[in-house]
């Protein structure tokens, strides 16, 4: 029976039962001035371009006299690839016109802080590899990269989780388009540095890994040294189940998506084990299937379907594939909204370039586009019988070809069971085929650049420059007390690094040198103040002043805003507020006054006047003195007794 | 005997010696930076001795210090087997007899992905599993000559080349195609025209910008182009195939004598010099863009004449270039002397006495210019005129490569400076030409509003 559950139907048993394993694959950029292998300025993203550029891509044989699956596949799609130019971050190295430069040193020092937090075992020399692609996402045709550390680890719950290796590589292109033959890139995002954190597929469940997902974001992020923003990260995700094969699933930008991704994903896989299940109870196997083919171009000629109808049209040929004995396993249901019929249109669309949908119909279809009659007629010139299943497809001659095997090559691999692929995520957190998954022979030295070094200096130097690890950190912040809200938006917060500093040589409340250094910071940046202009020395110096007195908590806010729009010193901000110490006995006598004053004016209900009252007072002491001692004061002024923070009855004399 | 410690010497060696492991042992590799489990690799000859390389089970290299090493212990041993399985070349007597001539570079390979090696595919079996495509144009027959690279070409190979395609066209064969390193093939092509006369088959020298193992190489389609040229034109003379634009479009077809390279790295290197090119291939078709080009015969005949001397130097002129360069030219008993001159063909006036003592000696010499594009024209200036009086001889517009290998040629023939000045000046290929086209001469200025809407409008 497939199994079809969303997403928070199932216990964590449940995954365990499937024996869900799953990874990760994270991708970063990181925040330098320029590219990884040229001197191209990083980091911008720009829509126009100067100039463009043709190329195709051919696969390389293996030593087997092989070609790797993927290289295969994108070979038989026959795609033109263009590349747009833009002279602003491009030069000839990266339309594969120049070899390329040194390794920039700014990207290895941020890769070699990153490998070092996640405990990875660093290597002595750097040998760069040529990873192969041959979806034109690099006009090389290969993605230079190469790792700094292997085996490293993560602590998560109870346990840890293992890092295969940090890489540090080269972005690719953007895509701009994909229709038919021809597929188009930008290549602004091409080469900026990347460095990949690859996990061991230690997660257990879809949501944990998004929570390490969360993790390893936090632990690059604390360097201060990534790049932030949309596609700035993309995690790949791998999932298998028992009996099952690796699945990744590429390119997703939110981490929320990533546990009903997964979740999908594992289930999808469980139903694939179920379909072959089905097909060996009937015989079936990757050698004995049966399958014919016809070309039925002529007998649907008259069809009120449409898209065949523009296919005929066009001159295009009609093709029939019968499958032997797959009756009812077309409609298997593999995914929610998704079959097994879909699996095979995905292929139709990527491998034979046929991407207007629908781009199959087929015979176990619920409102079947085609009529009784037509099927008829498509199954006898089969002669297929009614065991069996009917898969139509339509493209021009080249095109119709390929994807008649593409069907009979994807009902093959169902008797296997899950083939190795790359699929890509839909938002509804299904996906769909992209490639097939290469094999991991598709590297090999690259020859133009020698070995970099990585010396005993430049990993002390990079030691000394980490910042602490988030488990660390929120352990730190735990056992202060701060409480859990707080730490997190601590985590988070650009100054963090200032608050150990003020918590330990400071006597400042903690919770408050917390709020100021996230919060406080944070309302005033999205009201349009620019407090990032202000040093971390002037921004301490106000703690400081706020742990001696010299003014309200309440103040603090204010202080900050004057001196980030006008530049101003704490000082200076302090006197222009006006925030001169007021000691008990001014205050005292500034609360009789006021309370003196009001005496016969309404309200004359005592809870509602002391509220009145002091309103009057703290605009005009806010900030001098604390809200909590106008309290004090102003009732022990009007002979009430105070409950709670705001409210006065009538004391007991 | 295989060599089981590959590459390594020094400390590296030392530690695979004291450790008991090879190279292609499976080990397990103790260090202070923690362990690593791979294949032990060969060592690059131009690397250091610090470092030993593994491949890991990830299929990433890397290096590990040696001094960082405590224990490595060997897990296994997997010996790198370069078995390259044939496929036969299919044979269809309706398509014509093309013969591939091999010096160097690597127009296809295959890659062992297991130690990284680029292994190159040269057999027509090899080739046919890398590039399918050229047993739908020709039945193709391989020969390795040589496996240089091109800087390192000299008369030996082109001599012995001339003489291998005077062998393959009195055997009978529609086409030539040679296999070259892209940084000398135009000089080949030069000296080739020259000591190839007359052939009634087209000679294609074709090469690649980008090695053949890369998906985005330019190998594959050259190679499909020349072959296609080969077989199929009746463009009977020695030419370069090359990309034109850096896209995946075409390639062109330059005269062996006009062709230069232009630029270190891009795919679309190669130009013709002060004319057009004979023609542009595509798949499709071969397209001329002239008529005056010898056509295809159907006989057997070819001149071959291998002559060359060794002893002849090209000079590139330079602002406050001294006299003893060219005396320890004399001194050294070289019998000719190409000067690449500034402007019109010029050098300044402390050269003079150097150049009449040349002279004296009976070294012959010829001035082309640095300029590459336009002629010798010495009568301009004064400088000219005075230059040609100390026996300097006007070289038109050959290019100065061009001009070399024709006076090594000239020389391997007669010493005697009027005929030599005979065949210098006596076109044989189109290194001489009587008119330079307005359109033999287009180098357009990037950043010029025009030009670059020029360039964004086409593929490049």
């Amino acid at each position: 029976m497939p199994r079809i559950f969303d997403y928070g139907e199932l216990e964590e048993k449940d995954y365990l039962n499937l024996g869900f394993k799953s990874g990760l694959e994270i991708h970063q950029q990181l925040r330098t001035e320029k590219k990884l292998f040229c001197r191209c300025p990083a980091g911008e993203y720009y829509e126009d371009y100067d100039a463009e550029v043709l190329r195709h891509m051919r696969p390389t044989l293996s030593e087997l006299g092989e070609y790797d699956g993927t290289a295969l596949m994108e070979f038989k799609t026959r795609k033109e690839i263009i590349y747009r130019l833009n002279k602003r971050n491009v030069c000839t190295y990266e339309m594969d016109d120049t070899p390329p430069f040194e390794l920039n040193p700014e990207a290895l020092e941020i890769a070699l802080e990153v490998t070092l937090l996640l405990n990875c075992n660093l290597v002595g020399e750097l040998h760069i590899a040529r990873k192969q692609y041959l979806d034109g996402s690099i006009p090389a045709g290969f993605q230079r990269t190469t790792i700094l550390g292997t085996d490293g680890w993560i602590p998560y719950k109870d346990r840890r989780i293992g890092i295969r290796q940090l890489g540090l590589e080269e972005d690719a292109c953007r895509e701009v388009s994909d229709h038919g033959h021809r597929r188009v890139y930008k290549t602004d995002r091409l080469s900026i540095p990347l460095i990949e954190t690859v996990t061991y597929p230690d997660m257990r469940a879809p949501w944990e890994v998004a929570e390490v997902a969360e993790l390893l974001r936090e632990l690059a992020r604390s360097t201060g040294k990534v790049r932030t923003g949309i596609g700035r990260a993309r995690q790949d995700v791998n999932v298998s189940v028992e009996g099952g094969t690796r699945v990744e699933i590429k390119g997703v930008h939110r981490i929320p998506y990533i546990p009903r991704l997964t979740h999908f994903e594992a289930l999808r896989q469980a139903n694939l084990l179920e379909l072959r299940s089905e097909l060996h109870k009937r015989g079936i196997t990757k050698e004995a299937l049966q399958s014919n083919v016809s070309e039925v171009t002529d007998l649907l000629k008259n069809t009120a379907f449409l898209p065949i109808r523009s296919a005929l049209e066009r001159k295009w040929r009609v093709m029939a594939v019968c499958l032997t004995g797959f009756r009812g396993l077309l409609s298997f249901p593999l995914q929610p909204h998704r079959d097994f019929a879909s699996e095979i249109s995905d292929r139709v669309r990527v491998i034979a370039c046929l991407d207007e949908l629908p781009n199959i119909v087929h015979s176990e279809m619920m409102d079947n586009p085609l009529t009784a009659t037509e099927w008829r007629k498509v199954s006898s010139a089969l002669e297929a019988k009614k065991d069996d299943s009917i898969v139509v497809v339509w493209g021009d001659v080249r095109d119709s070809e390929t994807a008649v095997g593409e069907v009979i090559i994807r009902a093959r691999e169902a008797a296997l069971g899950i083939p190795n692929e790359t699929r890509q995520a839909f938002p509804s957190g299904v996906n769909g085929f992209e490639r097939i998954l290469p094999g991991p022979d598709r590297m090999y030295p690259d020859t133009d650049m020698p070995p970099v070094a990585l010396p005993d200096e430049l990993i002390e130097q990079a030691k000394g420059r980490l910042p602490p690890t988030p488990w660390e950190r929120r352990a730190y912040y735990r056992k202060i007390g701060l409480p859990a809200k707080i730490v997190e938006d601590l985590m988070s917060a650009r100054r963090a690094p200032l608050f150990r500093r003020a918590v330990e040589t400071l006597r400042i409340d903690p919770t408050l040198a917390a709020v100021t250094l996230s919060q406080t910071l944070k309302s005033l940046e999205r009201k349009g103040f620019p407090v990032d202009r202000l040093g971390d020395k002037a921004i301490f110096e106000v703690l400081r002043r706020s742990s001696d007195g010299e003014f309200a908590r309440e103040a603090i806010s204010d202080i900050l805003k004057l001196m980030s729009i006008e530049g101003m010193r704490p000082e200076e901000a302090i006197a222009r507020l006006g925030l001169v110490r007021l000691t008990d006995e001014g205050l005292r006598e500034i609360v009789q006054i006021v309370v003196g004053l009001e005496r016969n004016l309404d309200p004359q209900d005592p809870g509602k006047k002391w509220r009145y009252l002091m309103g009057v007072l703290m605009s005009e002491l806010r900030g001098r003195v604390s809200g909590k001692r106008v309290a004090e004061f102003l009732s022990e002024a009007m002979g009430i007794a105070l409950i709670g923070p705001d409210r006065a009855k009538e004391r007991e004399t | 005997m295989s060599d089981i410690y590959k590459g390594y010497r020094g400390e590296a060696l030392g530690l695979l010696k004291s450790q008991g492991v090879r190279v292609w042992s499976d080990a397990e590799v103790t260090t202070t930076r923690g362990q690593f489990t791979g294949i032990i690799l060969p060592r690059s000859e131009t690397a250091d001795d610090r470092h030993i390389v593994l491949k890991l089970r990830n299929g990433y290299n890397v290096g590990i210090t040696v001094s960082t090493v405590t224990e490595i212990k060997e897990i296994g041993y997997k010996e790198a087997h370069y078995k390259i399985p044939e496929k036969e070349f299919p044979y269809d007597p309706r398509k014509p007899r093309v013969k591939l001539l091999g010096t160097g570079g690597t127009i296809a390979s295959r890659l062992d992905y297991r130690t990284g090696a680029v292994i190159p595919a040269f057999t027509p079996g090899e080739l046919y599993g890398s590039v399918p495509e050229l047993a739908d144009i020709c039945n193709l027959e391989t020969e390795k000559l040589y496996g240089v690279f091109s800087e390192n070409m000299g008369p030996e190979q082109w001599i012995g080349t001339a003489r291998a395609i005077g062998r393959e066209i009195e055997r009978g064969v529609q086409g030539i195609v040679i296999g070259h390193g892209t940084d000398t093939m135009h000089h080949t092509a030069a000296i080739l025209s020259f000591m190839v006369q007359n052939s009634p088959v087209p000679i294609v020298m074709v090469g690649s910008q980008r090695s053949s193992d890369r998906p985005s190489s330019d190998a594959a389609l050259n190679l499909i182009n020349a072959t296609k040229t080969a077989a199929e034109s009746d463009i009977a003379e020695v030419m370069v195939c090359m990309f034109g634009p850096t896209s995946d479009q075409y390639d062109l077809l330059h005269r062996g004598t006009r062709v230069r390279k232009m630029h270190s790295s891009y795919r679309s290197t190669f130009r013709t010099i002060g004319d057009i090119p004979i023609a542009m291939v595509s798949r499709e078709k071969i397209i001329p863009l002239r008529d005056d080009y010898k056509r295809r015969r159907n006989d057997r005949n070819v001149i071959i004449n291998t002559s060359f001397e060794e002893k002849v130097s090209i000079v590139y002129y330079y602002p406050n270039m001294k006299p003893d360069i060219i005396e320890s030219l004399i001194d050294n008993g070289y019998k000719g002397i190409v000067i690449a001159g500034t402007g019109l063909g010029h050098v300044n006036k402390p050269l003079y006495p150097a150049l009449r003592r040349a002279h004296e000696k009976g070294i012959a010499m010829y001035m082309t210019v640095q300029t590459l594009w336009g002629y010798v024209q010495m009568f301009v200036y004064d400088t000219g005129r005075d230059i040609m009086e100390l026996g300097v001889v006007p070289g038109a517009n050959m290019l100065p490569e061009v001009a070399y290998v024709k006076l090594g040629w000239a020389l391997g023939q007669t010493s005697d400076l009027t005929k030599v000045k005979e065949i210098m000046l006596t076109p044989v290929a189109g290194e001489i030409t009587e008119r330079e086209p307005h359109n033999g001469y287009l180098i357009y200025q990037g950043g010029i509003p025009e030009v670059e809407r020029f360039v964004s409008s086409y593929w490049k």
